[in-house]
């Protein structure tokens, strides 16, 4: 360990910064959920009411279950497509390149034109699937067709992520196994997907917190819709605060949140052992 | 500015650093430019104003964060009713009754139960600034004669019109499933033929308890038949009304009925103006409900949209002094019924045979006239977590999901 460290100082900006922008309104929120607050007047503190209210809510407790399906499942959905076309764009012919380019065109759009983007696509009557399943408009699917969605979104950011990583990997560890006589599907099982396994985790970090706090996508999509099919937590909260005006419970909400978000983060790292994380080259 | 202040006779010495008056309203491309107008006879007359315009949920949110603070506007844009009662409640409306009082030509310019949206208690906190809306059955005359079907004036009549549409494969009535409102239209008026509009004022004015009132759900068993029957087809759960949906199919011929607020005709002249222009689409009351004690004649939809005053402006008297001139103004009302607008005045036939659409917005007026009760749309008169928390509910409810006796259980729970 070297003792050469900078001084604390150089810290300062940034914490000045956190404190303002992330650990006051943190504050703030967790003060407004003890109040109620209709948006108009000032808050008038209720104790514990809305926790009690919190515990006793079973459409917060749906929105919670709702919100970890969306998190697993577009995890199971993206993870295996981001890794496999990922390495796959990591190859050198031109082909791949252009295929590749294409392929990150969603990465481009913005949140609100995907969403209305897929709103016409899967309209019932005038959509690209007349007849078909009620993509949006079954409460049993709809949830499924919103991680569809998203996946289509993200796997492309996704796959830039395990590209980069893939081309990172020393191509001797593959000429040695050529030698050894290693099949293709053998070199990616014993090579690729030990020396990718910290991208895993980056990218599970990312896809797990960020389905956590998806918003935009759900809200202009379904709106929660049909009925509360696809009310995740964050909309639930949204829906609380801003068309129902109720500040102060919305608040709460925003707690359960923030605190699910951290614990998800620090479970995620520690389960990786990313924080023992070091180089596994030779030699380093 | 001194041209301004010298000019404004009716401020006080004090007012000397009132600048423009702050409007806010809902976007309209015609319409704000017709308030735009309005503004313009303001300033003609000394005074002086800015309007400021913003997409629906966005001016609900804004306005709620703004009225408390400095940035709060001095006159704003609202629906009336329990939506208007918060900020009544919350002390942030300023009593427009001395004003109407002193000024009779204001006041008894307008309809006065379209008037009375606006009124909480004896006191007026708005005065009406846009058209009436109340919702109607429009229909598609060519799909009904092909099938030679009349367009249902009673209950029975609708009910059995569903099945023939139903048999001919055509969706009997289009429904806006994924915007809650759309399915809130047939629960206000089928409680409102059920039970009358005594049921709902009770729910409004005493709480939640109200929902409890047996009417509730007979007249929701009576829409859970309706739904189960067919009426809706299966994929309303995934149309929506704002991206064109349900006005769309019945254009087209493949839905037959369509219950919506007045702005549908203006909505379907723009997005299908062939269908209008050649006469097919057709508009009639909703229909009764036999046994029901409610009136026929009566109405559910937007009463009005109502400019009212905030508490705390510094330019209080030229608010008042702007919603007491410029909206029963000659040019102003013109200006709306050119647009197609029905406005809320008395004595307005003469003006509307002039409408671009004479014949509807005559329509829309005897109707107004003509009813016993306008009920504002429920989630306008409620207060918002409880409106929030019933559109949820209803939304299940359409779906199947919820049950009428326990949509009623949920809503009188809160």
């Amino acid at each position: 360990m070297s003792s050469q460290r900078p001084s604390a100082w150089y810290a300062v900006p940034a914490f000045a910064f956190f404190a303002l922008f992330a650990a006051l309104p943190m504050l703030l929120v967790i003060y407004l959920s003890f109040t109620a607050w209709d948006g108009l007047g000032t808050p008038a503190l209720n104790g514990g009411e809305n926790w009690s209210r919190l515990l006793e809510d079973s459409e917060a407790r749906a929105s919670v279950w709702r919100t970890l399906v969306l998190m697993v499942v577009s995890w199971l959905v993206q993870t295996p497509i981001a890794l496999l076309i990922g390495v796959w764009a990591a190859g050198k012919q031109r082909s791949r390149a252009v295929l590749s380019s294409i392929f990150f065109l969603p990465l481009l759009l913005s949140t609100a034109a995907i969403a209305l983007l897929w709103q016409a696509l899967l309209e019932p009557n005038f959509g690209a699937f007349v007849g078909g399943p009620l993509f949006l408009g079954d409460p049993d699917i709809a949830l499924y067709t919103v991680v569809l969605v998203i996946s289509w979104q993200f796997i492309p950011f996704h796959t830039l992520l395990y590209q980069g990583a893939a081309r990172a990997v020393p191509a001797s560890l593959y000429e040695a196994a050529t030698i050894d006589g290693a099949s293709r599907v053998s070199k990616f099982r014993h090579i690729t997907l030990p020396q990718l396994r910290y991208t895993v985790v980056t990218s599970s970090v990312l896809m797990l917190v960020g389905s956590l706090t998806t918003f935009d996508t759900v809200l202009i999509l379904t709106n929660g819709g049909p009925g509360t099919a696809t009310r995740i937590l964050p909309l639930h909260m949204y829906i609380t605060g801003f068309s129902g005006f109720e500040m102060g419970y919305a608040s709460t909400i925003a707690v359960v949140l923030v605190v699910l978000g951290t614990a998800l983060s620090l479970a995620v790292m520690r389960w990786s052992g990313f924080r023992q994380m070091s180089s596994q080259q030779e030699g380093s | 500015m001194t041209a301004v202040v010298s000019a404004c006779g009716t401020s006080g010495p004090g007012e000397s650093n009132a600048g423009a008056l702050k409007i806010w309203a809902l976007e309209d491309p015609v319409l704000n430019k017709i308030e735009n107008k309005s503004i313009d006879s303001f300033k003609a007359g000394g005074g002086n104003a800015s309007l400021e315009t913003f997409g629906n949920d966005p001016y609900k949110q804004r306005l709620r964060v703004a009225i408390g603070s400095p940035q709060a506007p001095d006159l704003f844009f609202n629906w009336g009713g329990g939506n208007l009662k918060e900020y009544v409640d919350a002390g942030k409306v300023a009593d427009l009754t001395q004003v109407l009082e002193e000024n009779k030509a204001a006041k008894d310019a307008f309809i006065p139960s379209v008037l009375n949206g606006a009124k909480l208690g004896d006191k007026y906190y708005g005065v009406p600034m846009r058209g009436m809306q109340p919702v109607l059955l429009f229909f598609n005359k060519k799909v009904f004669t092909e099938a030679g079907a009349q367009p249902p004036t009673t209950w029975d009549e609708l009910l059995a019109v569903v099945d023939t549409f139903k048999a001919k494969g055509i969706t009997p009535i289009a429904l806006a499933g994924t915007q809650a409102w759309t399915e809130l239209m047939w629960a206000e008026y089928v409680l409102d033929r059920v039970a009358g509009p005594e049921v709902f004022k009770n729910i409004r004015d005493k709480g939640p308890e109200g929902w409890k009132d047996p009417a509730v759900v007979e007249s929701m068993t009576k829409l859970k038949d309706l739904i189960d029957r067919g009426a809706f087809g299966s994929n309303f759960a995934s149309v929506g009304y704002d991206a064109g949906g349900a006005s769309t199919i019945l254009a087209q011929g493949k839905a037959a009925m369509h219950l919506m607020g007045s702005w549908e005709y203006t909505n379907q002249l723009d997005q299908s103006p062939d269908f209008v222009k050649n006469g097919d689409l057709g508009w009639i009351a909703f229909p009764s409900i036999p046994g029901g004690k409610g009136d026929a004649g009566n109405l559910v939809g937007n009463v009005s949209n109502f400019y009212s005053a905030t508490q705390d402006s510094k330019s209080l008297d030229a608010a008042k002094k702007f919603v007491t001139t410029e909206l029963h103004k000659d040019s102003y009302i013109e200006a709306l019924v050119e647009a197609g607008d029905v406005p809320p005045v008395v004595g307005a036939e003469e003006k509307l045979k002039k409408s671009p659409n004479p014949e509807y917005a005559s329509f829309i007026y005897e109707l107004v006239l003509d009813s016993k009760n306008f009920q504002l749309s429920w989630d306008q008169d409620l207060p918002a977590d409880d409106a929030t928390f019933m559109l949820t509910q209803l939304q299940e409810f359409f779906l199947g999901k919820v049950s009428p006796q326990q949509f009623v259980d949920a809503v009188a729970a809160r």
